[in-house]
């Protein structure tokens, strides 16, 4: 198994009844809210929980980054993952990951991505992502073409890493005359790519079709297995089997010394209205022709008010179907077990803690995890034959499927 | 070519630049074409009747628009106004009135710049395309379809009468593949050419520019650009009118484009 820790960095430091009072906390939400001493003291502390985080033996850390919104301050994980590449020694810096449509230069990225690779010695797992909707406004870029400059800057990017520069690209969203940059990464053939998501079916059926590893955010199990099952079919018509190293699960789960302490801190992964990305304003993060058509109706409905959210659920929903775990160790172990045995992912993301939990309660839930979590945890993934991507020694895509698993030059 | 004809409106789609162009025809008189707003149109309109009294009204829904085929290269709203041109070369009705409204007004404006002689009137109401020096040009990726529409109805009794109080969910889903359509060749700039004012300079087709004073969508001085920058043009405003001066005031806007079509 391959078990990561993750923090969305929450903004906690932010007025939450400004936020309430405008009706979102995201894109148009004012930045005059954001206050610079308390945003320098918590990516500090989330600094210490991720070096914690490795200590207690985590196998990697989970990046993503969003823009103009209290629920993630991270702005750039190419940025944290810079940081934690010299800091830290072992884990898989696992970027989840940068949203690729945003990118005005995709061959930038490529060489950032291909430095972080080189100064962690080969630790890099990068992944992609559409990005969420309202961050194409927050970004200027088009929400039209959100899914065709994703596949256009995703080929871009592997070509730059596998194919010896000068070359010449000649997109439809991208056109680079010259493409060389003199940094590629240190992983051969190139570093992992696994792609999360949480709704489109696009998505899951692009990753299949790569064969790049898919991450569940937060899914309830049923929709989970039929991800999988979606997964699995587009894995077979592709022509080869997947197994438990093409599946990863985010999973919210909240440790804590009593069962009560862990149910009050886990309320707190509703901080933002049960909203996955922040109190959003339905407009904004549905923007037209980034969904795609099979969802219209359902969007255009949403945005005027007239449907429920297709993606908000009730906390005690939430707690009852497992998307949220929260508990003592104890306790938490055979709700874990219920997900591994039904879903049996081989890369399983502990979403720590969220919102206003004190860093106190952050730090005792990152070593309660570790020192009690994570091992059982390990040994059901023995016992359930749950291999990730790394000890099956997966190939990293269908394209290099029949050659060998990356390694360090 | 298939041509669907009712009582009223005759159908067709012609094929421009390997483009099936759906193109509504109705009413009899000289040629009279209409280009409509970024949010599509209603099928029909006291606008378009009261025009067909006159004209032989020419009605063609934008690429991508109200349900007509979306060609994937199209970027611009200067890319449509090529497919109209050469939709009117193969039409062959020869000089013809065009009336552009607000997003359509923005393609009338790219189509008087490529052939500064061929039409003999260009009515500009509430046009796009020119960048407002101080205010803005309404951003609708930051409001819902419903809002975005009432934006551009001074009276919102107008607007009610016209969409209904509460629009149907087969509207929201057409404003949305229109929203769609608008972003795939106006995302940006936002709704304007930065080539166009100097452009518009060369323009020798006789322009009326027309606003409504209250128009939210797009600021009164981008009227007034218009008529600075286009030779011989001149601002007529509509008082109680917002930005959708033909569905908020269409017997006013039919009195002006009649007066400026009639004589030589």
């Amino acid at each position: 198994m391959h078990l990561m820790y993750f923090t969305e960095q929450p903004m906690s430091a932010y007025p939450a009844q400004a936020g309430k009072d405008f009706g979102a906390t995201a894109l148009m939400f004012s930045n005059k809210h954001f206050d610079p001493v308390a945003g320098s003291r918590l990516y500090n502390e989330y600094i210490e929980h991720y070096k914690l985080a490795e200590e207690v033996g985590f196998d990697g850390i989970m990046l993503n980054e969003h823009h103009n919104a209290p629920f993630c301050m991270q702005a750039k994980c190419n940025v944290f993952a810079s940081i934690l590449a010299a800091l830290t020694k072992k884990v898989k810096l696992v970027l989840l990951g940068n949203p690729l449509p945003l990118a005005e230069n995709p061959v930038r990225l490529a060489e950032e991505l291909a430095m972080i690779d080189m100064i962690s010695r080969g630790r890099l797992v990068s992944g992609f992502v559409r990005g969420g909707g309202q961050e194409q406004l927050a970004a200027g870029v088009n929400p039209a073409f959100n899914r065709e400059r994703f596949e256009e800057a995703h080929d871009l990017i592997i070509r730059t890493w596998t194919q010896e520069g000068p070359f010449r690209w000649e997109g439809t969203h991208y056109q680079h005359r010259v493409v060389n940059p003199w940094a590629v990464p240190l992983q051969k053939p190139h570093p992992r790519v696994w792609i999360p998501g949480v709704l489109s079916k696009e998505t899951i059926i692009w990753a299949a079709r790569q064969r790049y590893p898919y991450v569940a955010l937060s899914t309830a199990i049923p929709a989970t297995k039929k991800i999988w099952e979606l997964y699995d079919s587009v894995a077979a018509e592709t022509g080869y089997t997947a197994g438990p190293e093409n599946r990863g699960y985010l999973q919210r789960c909240h440790v804590a010394e009593t069962e009560e302490k862990a149910m009050a801190n886990a309320r707190q992964f509703m901080w933002m209205q049960g909203e996955f990305t922040g109190l959003a304003h339905p407009v904004w993060s549905t923007p037209s022709g980034y969904f795609s058509p099979s969802y219209r109706k359902a969007f255009v409905e949403f945005a005027v008010g007239r449907g429920v959210n297709p993606r908000a659920a009730a906390f005690e929903d939430q707690i009852r179907d497992q998307q949220i775990i929260a508990g003592t160790p104890k306790t938490v172990i055979p709700k874990l077990r219920r997900l591994l045995e039904e879903t049996r992912p081989s890369i399983v993301g502990f979403w720590a803690s969220d919102g206003f939990v004190s860093n106190a309660d952050a730090t005792t839930c990152i070593k309660l995890l570790g020192q009690e979590v994570l091992p059982a945890v390990r040994e059901m993934g023995k016992e359930l034959k749950l291999l990730s991507p790394f000890e099956a020694e997966a190939p990293v895509s269908i394209r290099e499927s029949k050659g060998p698993a990356p390694a360090a030059a | 070519m298939t041509v669907i004809s009712d009582a009223v409106w005759t159908t067709e789609e012609v094929k421009v630049c390997g483009v099936a162009v759906r193109l509504r025809k109705r009413g009899a008189g000289p040629p009279l074409f209409v280009l409509h707003h970024d949010i599509g149109t209603l099928e029909s309109l006291p606008f378009y009747e009261s025009l067909a009294q006159r004209f032989t009204v020419y009605l063609p829904s934008h690429p991508g628009y109200d349900g007509a085929e979306r060609p994937a290269w199209l970027r611009s709203a200067r890319d449509v106004a090529v497919i109209y041109q050469a939709l009117l070369a193969l039409l062959k009705v020869g000089p013809v009135n065009l009336v552009g409204l607000g997003f359509g007004g923005w393609i009338a404006a790219e189509m008087a710049t490529m052939s500064p002689q061929a039409f003999r009137r260009v009515i500009l109401v509430g046009a796009m395309g020119v960048k407002p020096t101080h205010g803005e040009i309404l951003d609708q990726a930051l409001l819902s379809y419903i809002a975005y529409a009432r934006a551009g109805f001074k009276d919102q009794r107008a607007f009610d009468r016209l969409y209904g109080t509460d629009p149907s969910t087969p509207q929201l889903e057409q404003w949305d593949l229109n929203r769609e359509m608008t972003f795939r060749i106006a995302w940006k700039p936002y709704m304007y050419n930065p080539a166009l004012p100097h452009l518009l300079g060369g323009v020798r087709s006789r322009t009326l520019v027309v606003w409504g004073r209250a128009d939210k969508v797009v600021p009164l001085e981008c009227g007034e650009a218009y008529a600075r920058a286009i030779p011989g043009s001149r601002l007529a405003v509509v008082e109680k009118a917002g930005h959708c001066v033909d569905m908020e005031q269409p017997d006013a806007l039919v009195k002006l484009i009649s007066e400026f079509t009639a004589g030589s």
